[in-house]
């Protein structure tokens, strides 16, 4: 199970990405995941759960969306579902001239966060911000 | 106040950075790895320790990196062969990672080698993932394991550039069904080369040495569909 490796990268990722940007508070996670790129949606979810402890992701939701495998034949021109386990070949030319065209992504699309407060308050107590 | 940012960031784009800047550094030295996957106990170990004998026979500078989670059992085994090896200890980890296999070459790999034969932990769903910077990826699996190996490990062997039969002398015992075997991995991986081999009949003997060292000689690689996505 390499979800934990998985889910450590996407929280080294949104860390280095969100402390140049001065994120306070890092409250959702969007990720895409194929169909075959190998990875467990609810065991990716398990692992960040724990990945994002002590980190600004801490309690951050991991919002994921399956991407389905789609192949494409270039010869005749025809697109199906590969279906899992994948079939590669095409039904019409009994050949494997094809292409991939979705089914493999990892791939982080979104960060939803909050900033750090701008102006030095009086007394600052801390408090979420609601968007 | 919250706001949404568009990252779009592949998640192991470090360690494909990291595969990517070791393949330029080690063709630069006029090193080819090939990457071995299969599960535990499929033969890899004792397919690697006839191969690497015959590198040995042929005067290949070859050496030999092995991963496990405990013991040094496999190297021993290798080492017998008379090439370098070094044998590596996850210490729990299933799978190996760019970084990690270009830490351990750092300061062991023998000057020149022209094959670096990489033993990765015996897993078919992790390793899968991960690119090591190889030039020439081989899935294994043996006859013992059943015909639909291939379709229960798609990725695995979805992106193999060979794949080899192990223990085909035991084809017969274990009633290994190699057509059907063959049309599964015809299914993930249309075009990839299906070898059988056994290290008791010699069967297959120098076949991973061979495409090896045409990979190394910049010979096309066989480019499997799933690894053309551009995800």
């Amino acid at each position: 199970m390499h979800e934990m490796s998985v889910a450590l990268s996407v929280v080294d990722q949104v860390e280095q990405a969100a402390r140049p940007q001065g994120a306070h508070g890092v409250r959702r996670v969007a990720v895409e995941i194929g169909e075959l790129a190998g990875v467990v949606p609810d065991a990716l979810a398990f692992c960040f759960e724990l990945a994002c402890a002590g980190t600004r992701l801490e309690g951050a939701e991991l919002v994921t969306r399956s991407v389905p495998g789609r192949a494409h034949c270039t010869p005749c021109g025809r697109g199906w579902d590969t279906g899992m386990p994948p079939d590669m070949i095409c039904a019409v030319c009994r050949a494997g001239a094809t292409e991939l065209l979705t089914g493999r992504e990892l791939r982080i699309t979104e960060v939803h966060w909050s900033a750090a407060p701008t102006a030095p308050g009086p007394a600052p107590v801390p408090q979420s911000e609601e968007s | 106040m919250c706001r949404t940012v568009d990252l779009r960031q592949a998640v192991l784009a470090k360690n494909t950075m990291a595969a990517g800047i070791l393949r330029t550094e080690l063709t630069a030295r006029g090193t080819t790895v090939v990457n071995l996957l299969s599960s535990p106990g499929s033969g890899k170990t004792a397919l690697l320790e006839r191969e690497l004998q015959l590198c040995r026979e042929r005067g290949l500078a070859t050496a030999a990196l092995t991963a496990d989670l405990a013991t040094e059992n496999d190297a021993t085994r290798l080492a017998r062969s008379g090439v370098p090896v070094k044998q590596v200890l996850t210490d729990g980890l299933c799978h190996l990672e760019a970084d990690m296999l270009a830490g351990h070459l750092h300061d062991w790999l023998p000057d020149p080698t022209r094959l670096l034969f990489v033993e990765n932990v015996g897993n078919l769903v992790c390793p899968a993932s991960y690119d090591l910077g190889e030039s020439l990826r081989v899935v294994l699996a043996s006859v013992t394991e059943g015909e639909d190996k291939p379709l229960k490990y798609p990725a695995a062997f979805g992106l193999a550039q060979l794949v080899i039969v192990t223990k085909s002398d035991l084809a017969g015992p274990a009633a290994f069904d190699e057509a059907a075997f063959r049309a599964h991995v015809e299914r993930v991986n249309p075009g990839v080369e299906v070898v059988l081999t056994s290290v008791r009949t010699g069967e297959g003997a120098g076949v991973l040495v061979d495409r090896a060292l045409a990979a190394a000689d910049g010979e096309r690689v066989h480019a499997p569909v799933m690894a053309r996505a551009g995800a």
